[in-house]
């Protein structure tokens, strides 16, 4: 009925939409939106590095990622710029050196646009492997620190005083949002992966009232947005990723009425 | 009450905490154990919620010695704001840091007079509902030390006596020491076994009578404060009958 690559990309963009939506979540109800962005540039430079040292581009886009998350860690601590100055400077400064180290590698033919809003079309089942292994190791990872990480998210002062050790599970956090990008960054692209991560999550917000619910919500319209933006993509033959996170704006448009009409009847 | 035999709880020997430069508290000493009632009180940024911080390890960086002797901590802040952001019901926010089965909750609640919440959202309730939830939250799971950063702010007066009388029967019920923030001179003297006054360093501490005739404590809180225990301590010795009338005492 599909051809098969249609197929893996169906495959990939359900395995990436399982993550995003809980990873998702945490990253608005902790207001780091603009931290997932400065990863997501970073991953530039993790591709190029990746091609010219013949290594795994998922594998070479989660160490830069994890670099820079330390970075930030260190700048935070050393220097008494606000947060967003220094996320900026980070995410800019890292696509920039990226943009640069490509120049050099002209013996290598590279599709940049690719690289910016993903590829789902060009998905290869070695490709597959990583977004479900590492998806779910992502997954199961999230499962296991749920509770503390959940406790120091509501509140850091309460959960360091009943020995939830926030500091440990928000490292860890910091890990997992690194690796989901790693894995993703072909699917979506890194200047679209921060949208997955955060419209679905938004949108699951207006329509729930309790954090499990959230992520069941977020989870259920990304699986949409990416079945939604997938077929149109065919249909009409619009880039894939943008549809995609095209799908999740609409979906939350149509959140918002609902959301209106929930909040009228509550007065 | 005697102590003597009771397991110490919490330690703090020496602490001095600094933040950019500045000394927030001085060689603070304290010690709590088992069943007792300790109290901070002192002015404003005296340094009493840094102290309760630094009892309880969410400040590190600090000169002295903190020891703590149990795992089982309830801990009321001063200050929880809930983002929109986050959905969470009371319900969710009671099983916070430990899994409690569903009338475990419903007790906890109950206790602090708002079962009926359960279900709410936490950003809709208001200060007084939210730092009973709090206090719920904090004993709901048995603990064996309590730190309440001035429990009931917010909460109406007839509320307000009630809870103190909830948080001394707490630690009589469950055996555990209390670490109590409060401005409220009256409950401090009345309802606690320890008072240590703060003003950046210890200025004085012992029994509820015997800091209240201390020089240092009528310096920080006026003369007029010394008063306050024999208004809450003189035994009665009439009452009144409905017409207002004396009734000696039989």
């Amino acid at each position: 009925m599909f051809d098969d690559f249609f197929i893996r990309a169906l495959i990939a963009g359900i395995g990436i939409s399982l993550v995003t939506g809980p990873l998702g979540c945490f990253i608005v109800w902790r207001r780091l939106s603009f931290f997932a962005g400065t990863l997501a540039h970073s991953a530039l430079l993790g591709v190029t590095m990746a091609l010219f040292f013949e290594i795994n581009i998922a594998f070479s886009v989660f160490i830069i990622s994890a670099v820079l998350a330390i970075l930030l860690l260190q700048l935070q601590k050393k220097t008494k710029l606000p947060n967003d100055a220094l996320l900026g400077l980070l995410a800019h400064a890292s696509l920039a050196v990226g943009l640069v180290v490509i120049g050099f590698l002209t013996s290598i033919r590279f599709d940049v646009m690719g690289l910016l809003f993903g590829d789902i079309l060009a998905v290869n089942q070695n490709d597959l492997l990583v977004i479900w292994l590492g998806g779910g190791l992502i997954l199961i990872i999230l499962k296991l620190i749920w509770k503390p990480l959940f406790a120091s998210t509501v509140n850091y002062e309460l959960s360091e005083a009943e020995g939830m050790k926030p500091d440990k599970f928000n490292a860890i956090f910091t890990i997992l949002t690194a690796a989901l990008i790693a894995i993703s960054i072909k699917i979506v692209g890194l200047l679209l992966i921060t949208g997955m991560l955060i419209i679905p999550a938004a949108t699951a917000r207006n329509v729930s009232n309790n954090p499990k619910q959230m992520v069941i919500f977020s989870v259920i319209f990304g699986l949409i947005s990416v079945l939604v933006g997938l077929f149109t993509s065919l249909k009409i033959n619009s880039a894939s990723g943008p549809s995609i996170i095209t799908a999740t704006l609409l979906l939350f448009i149509i959140s918002l009425i609902k959301f209106k009409k929930v909040s009228d009847l509550k007065k | 009450m005697e102590n003597k035999n009771k397991k110490i709880l919490l330690k703090v020997e020496n602490a001095s905490f600094y933040l950019n430069d500045k000394a927030l508290i001085k060689k603070v000493s304290l010690e709590i154990k088992q069943g007792e009632i300790v109290t901070l009180i002192g002015p404003n940024g005296s340094g009493k919620s840094t102290t309760a911080k630094i009892a309880l390890g969410i400040y590190k960086k600090i000169e002295g010695r903190v020891r703590r002797f149990t795992e089982r901590i309830g801990y009321v802040p001063q200050k929880v704001s809930i983002d929109w952001t986050l959905p969470i019901r009371v319900i969710d926010f009671m099983s916070l840091t430990e899994d409690l089965k569903n009338d475990q909750i419903n007790v906890a609640l109950n206790l602090t007079g708002v079962e009926h919440l359960k279900n709410k959202s936490l950003s809709n309730l208001s200060g007084g509902e939210l730092q009973r939830v709090l206090i719920a939250r904090a004993i709901a799971k048995k603990p064996e030390l309590l730190v309440l950063d001035e429990p009931v702010q917010g909460v109406d007066f007839k509320g307000e006596i009630a809870l103190y009388e909830l948080i001394k029967k707490i630690s009589e019920k469950l055996n555990c020491g209390i670490l109590l923030i409060s401005h409220d001179l009256h409950v401090v003297m009345s309802a606690t076994d320890f008072v240590i006054c703060l003003n950046g360093h210890v200025c004085c501490s012992g029994k509820p009578h015997t800091v209240i005739q201390d020089e240092k404590y009528k310096e920080l809180f006026g003369d007029r404060a010394s008063n306050i225990l024999s208004l809450y301590e003189h035994e009665h010795d009439h009452s009144h009958s409905s017409d207002g009338s004396i009734d000696p005492k039989k």
